[in-house]
């Protein structure tokens, strides 16, 4: 290396350490603008025909999370869900029973990702978690509820006194539509009140029993009781 | 000591440092890799397993710092890291020469790789930083967090189209790439593109 290449400005040492502080800044005061820009770009994604800017951070709407290894696929035919435990009737609905026997309840909420993300007023259509219950008949001694999905490998949890508040559904429309296999259809739980990882895709199984159970990611680290706002060490505005 | 023939082979780059390239290349393309698919939702219903690529990115993410580290150890990685820290007069107005198509001689680096070189270095430790504070959340309270996530959601989009500049520079100069690949470049690239670079005699 000659002398001359030695010399020189520092300028890769000012960069460096430029960047370093533009990084620092932004952790301080990250979240004050996320605030700002997340309603700027959501409705700037809303408006987008090409879908891109939902791909910026903050662009709204909704990332898909699996925790299995493919989106699992249950035709409206072939579906099924089972309510099974401490009930007087142990249950298996098909997805018609679903929608005929039992009392129908559209939901309009905010839907609030523990990762930070939110979706304005979603509209879900469904069953009453309550009326599913009701028409099973909980036996004395049932404190909980344990859900199974037909990905094999997700689980979720309630406790029977939050499973009878009237924001907890099972859901098998979404934005007025059938809820697709991406979004956990045909049959998903909606539990409006909490972060949406309580929200279990792919429903297939609800289990009445004398314990709560913690679920997938509660095993991995996650508040049991997932409230927006009050879990996981966070402040998001309630959803419902 | 030996005097080349004047058209021999100009050693770019030692084992060394074309080792540290490779590894932090495979490294963090894995990191790049992994987060498009925990990102966008495309590619996440295709991958699913959450929990696995977290952990692969993760792990990745720290491991990319190792090649770097241990090279070094070796002076002519350090030699170059001094050359790409430092501006010439040359350096100045460099890129203004070359949007105007005027002449700009370099060195062994020229400006712009010195100032991509700075911006990844600084960008990928931000990138750890930010990492960090999110997969330890005791490290830090939740507004911290949360701004770890927007500079980290930013920031791995600004250095993804940074390094996808960086391939898409090597992808139109063959010798360049064949100067990483072999650790040689000819005498003819060299004046071409780096005019005032002046190889020591070891190397």
């Amino acid at each position: 290396m000659t002398a001359d290449e030695r010399r020189g400005t520092p300028v890769g040492r000012r960069v460096v350490l430029g960047v370093l502080a533009l990084g620092a800044a932004g952790v301080a005061v990250g979240a004050r603008v996320q605030k700002a820009t997340d309603g700027v770009l959501a409705t700037v994604a809303s408006k987008d025909p090409t879908g891109l800017t939902g791909l910026l951070p903050g662009g709204g709407g909704f990332r898909f999370y699996s925790v299995a290894a493919s989106v699992p696929h249950r035709s409206a035919d072939n579906y099924r869900l089972t309510v099974d435990g401490l009930v007087e009737r142990p249950t298996t609905y098909t997805l018609k029973q679903l929608k005929e026997d039992l009392p129908s309840t559209r939901l309009v909420r905010d839907v609030q990702c523990v990762t930070g993300w939110r979706v304005p007023q979603t509209a879900f259509t469904g069953v009453l978690l309550s009326d599913v219950l009701a028409a099973a008949g909980v036996r004395p001694g049932a404190m909980a509820l344990r859900f199974t999905c037909f990905d094999g490998v997700y689980t979720e949890s309630l406790t029977l006194e939050q499973a009878r508040r009237p924001d907890m559904l099972v859901a098998y429309g979404m934005r007025d539509e059938p809820i697709t296999d991406a979004h956990g259809g045909p049959v998903r739980l909606y539990a409006a009140p909490m972060y949406f990882y309580k929200s279990a895709k792919w429903l297939a199984g609800i289990t009445v029993t004398d314990e709560v159970t913690p679920g997938y990611w509660e095993k991995r680290g996650y508040d049991v009781d997932g409230w927006v706002g009050s879990s996981n060490g966070r402040d998001d505005h309630p959803t419902s | 000591m030996t005097i080349p023939p004047p058209d021999a082979p100009l050693r770019r780059f030692t084992v060394a440092e074309r080792w540290i390239h490779r590894a932090t290349a495979a490294l963090l393309g894995t990191t790049m890799v992994t987060a498009a698919f925990l990102y966008l939702p495309l590619l996440s219903e295709l991958a699913g397993r959450r929990d696995l690529l977290v952990t692969v990115h993760e792990w990745s993410g720290i491991a990319a710092l190792v090649p770097v580290l241990a090279g070094l150890l070796s002076r002519a990685f350090r030699a170059d890291l001094a050359r790409l820290n430092r501006f010439g007069p040359h350096d100045r107005g460099w890129l203004r020469s070359v949007l105007r198509r005027r002449p700009h001689p370099s060195a062994k680096f020229n400006a712009g790789q010195k100032l991509y070189a700075s911006l990844a270095a600084g960008g990928t430790l931000v990138m750890l930083g930010t990492g960090l504070i999110m997969w330890f959340p005791r490290l830090a309270p939740l507004v911290y967090r949360t701004g770890a996530t927007f500079v980290h959601d930013w920031g791995a989009l600004l250095l993804g189209a940074l390094v996808t500049g960086h391939m898409w520079m090597a992808s139109n100069d063959p010798e360049a790439r064949a100067g990483l690949r072999t650790g040689f470049v000819s005498r003819a690239w060299a004046r071409r593109h780096h005019e005032l670079w002046e190889p020591s005699p070891d190397e």
